[in-house]
């Protein structure tokens, strides 16, 4: 909509903001169809979504004058207009093409965002090739014409004798003869004659039927265009004969009719969700809000426990289903905030496609689980750790063709990508059919680099972490394409930001499979609340597999790795948290405190040893890294009931930290590490 | 009193800039995000008039049309259509369907009031 300045109170910021907001969407739509067309789902209800995605993008980009965008989104859609009217077939060729297309109009769309020149040319063969996949057809290519030219020449006034008569069709859509005299009005001196000779008796009478027909006399300056215009919607429902009295008028022109193209009937099968577009920061606003309420509500909770229940029974009724109420509020208010990954898996298609292209590889991508939902929050962080991914597996996982060929595996390589949710998390796993990680390479490098003593002797796991050093830059690892100065380590402090784990599993010559594991929102944990010593900690519920108090009998010492727990035949190792933390004044005896048994995604089950179980509770989660600074073993803390921070362990941590303590010096000495932990709890 | 007008498009943009124009003029406005919504919308009320997108998922722009002309309390409620400049055949089957005129894509504010002052009685 080419707005002129005069409408100064015509928002067309925030307007513009809504279109390129919607078109981030329309073009992920149209990414996630058009991949389902190239996976040989033809039906109409794909062809017709993704029309519609390029038409609405086309329909707004003239509405602000993005000029590039809308003769771009032009030829795209007259070609997939083709397309779904079967009058082009969906080839091999077309849907590349297709794909070409999207890619491009994804970059002009952002160009136009950012109001940036494209440079001269662009997408130009793109656009020539559809082009030329039209006129293959046979198809007509209409260049949208720019506003068009209105006749604004002033004439010297001139007489039209106008007969108008209409059907009934034209009252059956709505028209009105009245409002078509009132604008011929407007144009000039109107004189009016009806010719009623046909109206029945009022008992014969049809209310909906036209009766009446009218000879118009206009004087006017305007031009017959003109006045024929107000016939516009008309045209096909009513007999017209405009004529210019003084002049000797020819017949009417024919009114274009245009009957071609058939009935669009664009029902979409996909059912759309009614859904309102708000503000990011009102949402975070109130999950900030809902924290706060949630943290009053527990100190409440906890007050209203100490006050005799046979006194004030309905004052605890009431904190009562105030907990109920908090707790589903919150839920609900995290439920906004939650998206599925789909919106990022969505751009990893191209990034493939583009990069196998430059690479000379043949690769495609599978995804899965693109509805998981996870926390918006955490989404945005997700792409580039996921981005790079991709970049890692297809630069150093897929083999060049002839590579894959020779080692007898076909020549398109695959990449999986897949999200799952497991035990309250999200597990995102990029996984590809490549070389794997050659583990003696990566060790020699390793060694040369100091990164590894020379007679340690690392395990095979191990050896694949090491990809996840800072540092670890070689020539055989690092490229230009994935390289970019960004290494596995940068990948893995950014999920660890997000409360996330990344760990790699790797087999030679037959692929290699990197998995995130990510919290689903990291605003809320339900705890377990323990005691330590004078301390209070809080487990996040998830990890917990069962807690028991032990035998004697059944804790056995391992050599520099402390205890283990003998559990139903399994041996589980055993973490003393006051050891971790240094607290003095705890139990430390397993069999006289609790051992409460955590599952961990890398060090699989272990006992954390504690003093006493407190209780269940849903905390909310500060940062530390925000309000403090990040400490090991730690993953946020909270303010409990009584007032008093507690801190939140990152169980999968522990053990670790654990092993490193006892097997370096003994139990007794004080861990350097785990200081700014103890600071952090006697500051609390 | 007061007209009021039901904007029905998929898109928000759209919407939007109709419903802020339509409302700065004095006009009631309502909307949809598609034909089926619409038709849910207008059960809930009375309208003065309709303007409608035809490309949308659900139901589309001719089919809420037909829905409407098919006898429902609003058949002889003016229906406008958003059309762009190249679909000619569109405009044909959105009149064919019942629609009493048509709107070209992109409009300025001005052309919007005076296509819907045009058929709006």
């Amino acid at each position: 909509m080419p707005v002129s300045s005069e409408q100064e109170s015509y928002p067309v910021a925030q307007f513009r903001k809504t279109y390129f907001e919607e078109c981030a969407e329309l073009l992920d739509a149209l990414q996630s169809n058009l991949e389902l067309l190239s996976s040989g789902q033809e039906d109409d209800e794909t062809l017709h979504a993704i029309f519609r995605s390029v038409h609405s993008i086309k329909g707004g980009a003239g509405a602000f004058g993005c000029t590039d965008l809308v003769a771009f989104s032009h030829t795209f859609e007259s070609l997939l207009d083709a397309l779904r009217d079967h009058k082009i077939a969906a080839s091999q060729e077309i849907k590349q093409l297709l794909l070409r297309a999207s890619d491009a109009l994804a970059d002009i769309v952002n160009a136009a965002r950012l109001e940036h020149q494209l440079p001269p040319n662009f997408a130009a063969d793109t656009s020539a090739a559809m082009l030329d996949a039209l006129q293959g057809a046979g198809q007509a290519f209409e260049v949208p014409a720019g506003s068009a030219a209105v006749e604004t020449k002033s004439l010297s006034e001139q007489r039209y004798r106008i007969r108008f008569r209409p059907h009934t069709e034209m009252l059956k859509k709505a028209n009105e003869p009245l409002l078509l005299i009132r604008q011929l009005r407007k144009l000039g001196v109107l004189s009016t004659e009806v010719d009623s000779s046909s109206l029945p008796a009022l008992a014969a009478l049809d209310p909906e039927a036209a009766y009446l027909n009218w000879t118009f006399t206009l004087d006017t300056a305007v031009p017959r265009g003109a006045v024929q215009d107000v016939f516009e919607f008309v045209e096909d429902d009513c007999d017209l004969d405009i004529e210019l009295v003084e002049v000797a008028a020819g017949p009417v022109e024919a009114a274009p009719s245009d009957a071609g193209g058939a009935v669009a009937t664009a029902v979409a099968a996909v059912s759309v969700a009614q859904s309102i577009r708000v503000d990011v920061d009102k949402v975070d606003r109130l999950v900030n809000l809902v924290g706060e309420l949630v943290i009053s509500q527990a100190m409440l909770t906890e007050q209203g426990l100490s006050l005799p229940a046979d006194k004030y029974p309905q004052l605890i009724q009431g904190i009562e289903a105030l907990a109920q109420s908090a707790r589903e509020l919150q839920e609900s208010v995290m439920a906004i905030r939650a998206q599925p990954v789909k919106s990022v898996f969505a751009r990893m298609p191209r990034i493939v496609r583009e990069l196998a292209a430059t690479l000379g590889k043949e690769v495609r991508i599978v995804t899965s689980g693109e509805m998981t939902e996870i926390d918006k929050t955490v989404i945005e962080q997700l792409n580039d750790p996921l981005t790079h991914m991709i970049r890692n597996a297809l630069d150093h996982g897929i083999e060049p063709p002839a590579e894959r060929a020779a080692a007898g595996k076909p020549r398109q390589g695959t990449i999986h990508l897949s999200a799952a949710q497991r035990s309250g998390r999200i597990v995102i796993e990029v996984s590809d059919d490549g070389r794997g990680i050659n583990r003696e390479k990566i060790l020699a490098k390793a060694r040369a680099r100091g990164l590894v003593p020379a007679g340690a002797n690392l395990s095979d796991d191990e050896v694949d972490d090491l990809i996840f050093l800072p540092a670890f830059s070689t020539a055989d690892v690092i490229s230009n394409i994935s390289g970019r100065g960004v290494g596995m380590d940068v990948v893995k402090r950014n999920v660890q930001a997000l409360g996330g784990r990344i760990s790699v599993r790797s087999r030679f010559g037959q692929g290699s499979s990197f998995s995130l594991s990510l919290p689903l929102t990291l605003a809320v944990v339900d705890g377990m609340v323990v005691s330590v010593g004078g301390e209070t900690f809080i487990i996040p519920l998830v990890a917990i597999v069962e807690n028991l108090r032990p035998q004697v009998s059944e804790i056995h010492p391992v050599v520099g790795r402390g205890h283990v727990l003998a559990l139903r035949g399994e041996y589980l190792p055993l973490v003393y948290l006051h050891r971790v933390f240094s607290i003095s004044d705890a139990i430390g005896d397993p069999c006289r405190g609790i051992v409460i048994i955590v599952q961990s995604e890398n060090a699989g089950r272990v006992g954390i040893v504690v003093d006493e179980l407190l209780g269940q509770q849903q905390v909310v989660v500060k940062s530390l890294e925000a309000n403090y600074e990040p400490v090991d073993g730690i993953s946020g803390a909270t303010i409990l009931g009584n007032g008093r921070v507690a801190l939140i362990l990152d169980v999968a941590r522990l053990h670790e930290i654990d092993i490193r303590g006892t097997a370096g010096r003994l139990p007794a000495s004080e861990d350097s590490r785990t200081e700014p932990a103890k600071d952090m709890i006697h500051a609390a | 009193m007061t007209k009021r007008i039901l904007a029905v498009d998929d898109s928000k943009t759209m919407r939007d800039m109709v419903s802020f124009t339509l409302k700065k003029a004095g006009f009631d406005v309502a909307e949809a995000e598609d034909g089926k919504a619409a038709l849910n919308v207008l059960t809930g009320g009375k309208f003065d008039l309709i303007i409608t997108d035809l490309n949308m998922p659900n139901m589309d722009g001719i089919s809420l049309i037909k829905n409407v002309r098919a006898g429902s309390q609003h058949r002889a409620v003016p229906i406008l259509i958003l059309t762009t400049e190249s679909d000619g055949a569109k405009k044909a089957d959105g009149k064919a369907a019942g629609a009493t005129g048509w709107l070209v894509k992109p409009f300025n504010p001005e052309q919007l009031i005076a296509t819907v002052n045009r058929v709006c009685p």
